[in-house]
């Protein structure tokens, strides 16, 4: 069997040699081995002081954006639904109606639309399928919670407020 | 007052104080040194670098809630960690930190308030008897009594076979150590510590002399302590903490507490026997007074006790447990031969070179 790396090496059940059962030069080679390591810079991130930051595919807790004018982008197609592997997402679609253009940029919008955390993997399949860019993953994270039905998400959590907008353009695919 | 009954009454307290100071924050020093060898932080939480973290598990440790298993022995089960903490603590009075101190009369304050013997030197010092090496020995056997009594009190099978485990081990181990010892024993021609300590002056100390028995008594001090790679009587792995799984609030923390403070002690006696005590290289060629000269010489031997720990800590950090039977046999098979050897040929050098 060929190795994966040179430095394994194959267990042979044979006789000690006198060297290695002084059992000392093991011991000195093992101490060498923790002393080199006292030199070593420590891979700890003292985390609620320095907080590390997050690779820009990062994927965490959903958006749904809003356009320039704050008109709600999703038109509740359901394509995201459809996509998830997870079954994560549900919807209910409502018909705009006079007086709401400046809420809805299309006719038709989410009444309701809930994401359960707990089911979603966040694999951002929703983000790929979406065709009108409504639904993105930021580099937020999803707060815990003592209570299940905390998790499933609704339209106050996930839609982005006017006065705190989020930015995904190192999200949005360049082609 | 007698003055002589002041320093003595001062230097038990002192000694009590910093036996219990350094067993205290070793247990942090453990935590730092194992978290720097595995590329960690360790404790930094508590104060600066961690350093309130032993008064915060003190704190801990007080606050459980203290049971005591209904099938359990009730005065024994209390009895074990009591044995544990008092025999750890009895070792420290025939350690000599420091060489004598002359104290003139006229300079002591509130002189007009105290006698003076004829002598005006004060060793530092518990007690300094003429069979200290021996009483060492003795109290560190009755040691394991807290071990054994603690484990067989719980009425646990985890308990009992780590207090089994416990007690061969160090009765094992006992033997090797002894007759280490007995060849320095031979050589100084005395029992008593400092007398041992004065003998090795300067830098003349019985490590040049004795390698293969300071390496025979130093794995002996492993196996008594109950520290890694012998810690078998504890081993979380097989035992879920061996003798003291039964035990919960301060009573657990005296066990594990005893073992710091024996490790503090063995540090102490090898510092004490193999490395010089409190004398250090060029110690008369500085031109300083013998005062000046016995106070340096008490920070010495502080240094190398510290020293020594920190060596405990780097073996425990760096070796894996032993297996039981190759503990029995490293124990019967090689280090008792060995030291019968080292032994054979201490005397022979001795009836050689003198």
């Amino acid at each position: 069997m060929k190795a994966l790396t040179n430095r394994s090496k194959v267990a042979v059940d044979k006789e000690l040699t006198l060297m290695e059962r002084l059992y000392f030069p093991a011991v000195l080679k093992g101490m060498m081995i923790t002393l080199r390591h006292v030199f070593k810079k420590s891979a700890t991130v003292k985390y609620p002081e320095v907080e590390k930051e997050f690779a820009p595919v990062y994927r965490g807790h959903h958006v749904l954006k809003r356009d320039e004018q704050g008109r709600e982008n999703c038109t509740a197609c359901g394509l995201c639904a459809v996509a998830c592997p997870a079954e994560a997402i549900t919807m209910t679609a409502a018909e705009r109606k006079k007086g709401e253009e400046k809420l809805y940029r299309e006719e038709k919008y989410a009444k309701v639309y809930e994401i359960n955390m707990l089911r979603c993997i966040f694999c951002g399949l929703c983000e790929e399928a979406c065709p009108k860019e409504a639904i993105f993953l930021t580099d937020e994270i999803v707060n815990a919670s003592y209570d299940r039905k905390d998790f499933v998400y609704g339209k106050d959590k996930l839609v982005e407020k006017m006065d705190n907008r989020i930015d995904i353009t190192k999200r949005q695919k360049k082609y | 007052m007698e003055f002589a009954l002041l320093f003595k009454i001062l230097i038990v307290v002192g000694v009590f104080v910093l036996t219990l100071l350094v067993a205290l924050y070793s247990t942090w020093a453990e935590r730092k040194v194992s978290a720097i060898m595995q590329d960690r932080i360790g404790p930094n939480r508590a104060g600066p670098f961690g350093l309130l973290q032993p008064l915060a598990d003190g704190v801990k440790m007080f606050m459980k809630e203290e049971i005591i298993p209904g099938q359990a022995n009730r005065a024994l089960f209390i009895l074990g960690p009591c044995l544990a903490m008092l025999t750890a603590g009895m070792t420290s009075a025939i350690i000599p930190w420091g060489d004598v101190i002359t104290i003139n009369p006229e300079s002591v304050p509130f002189s007009e308030y105290f006698t003076f013997g004829e002598s005006k030197t004060y060793i530092v010092q518990a007690a300094d008897i003429n069979i200290g090496i021996l009483y060492a020995f003795g109290v560190v056997s009755v040691g394991v009594y807290g071990i054994m009594i603690g484990g067989w009190a719980s009425n646990n099978k985890y308990s009992l076979l780590g207090a089994i485990r416990a007690s061969s081990q160090m009765i094992s181990y006992e033997l090797a150590m002894g007759l280490s010892m007995i060849a320095v024993i031979m050589m100084t021609g005395s029992l008593s510590v400092r007398e041992i300590v004065e003998q090795q002056d300067g830098f003349n100390w019985n490590i040049w002399y004795q390698p293969l028995g300071f390496i025979i008594f130093l794995i002996c001090a492993f196996a008594e302590t109950n520290r890694a790679p012998f810690d078998l009587p504890e081993c979380e792995t097989e035992l879920i903490g061996g003798y003291h799984t039964e035990y919960s609030s301060m009573k657990l923390g005296f066990f594990l507490f005893a073992e710091y403070f024996n490790m503090f002690i063995s540090c102490a006696i090898i510092a004490a026997v193999y490395f010089g005590g409190y004398n250090f290289p060029f110690m008369h060629d500085l031109g300083l007074s013998d005062n000046a000269i016995a106070i340096i010489g008490i920070f010495v031997f502080l240094g190398k006790v510290i020293f020594g720990i920190l060596f405990f800590m780097w073996i425990r950090w760096t070796l894996p447990r032993f297996r039981y039977d190759q503990l029995m046999k490293l124990g019967w098979q090689i280090l008792i031969p060995l030291a019968i050897v080292n032994l054979l040929f201490t005397g022979l050098g001795i009836i050689v070179f003198k």
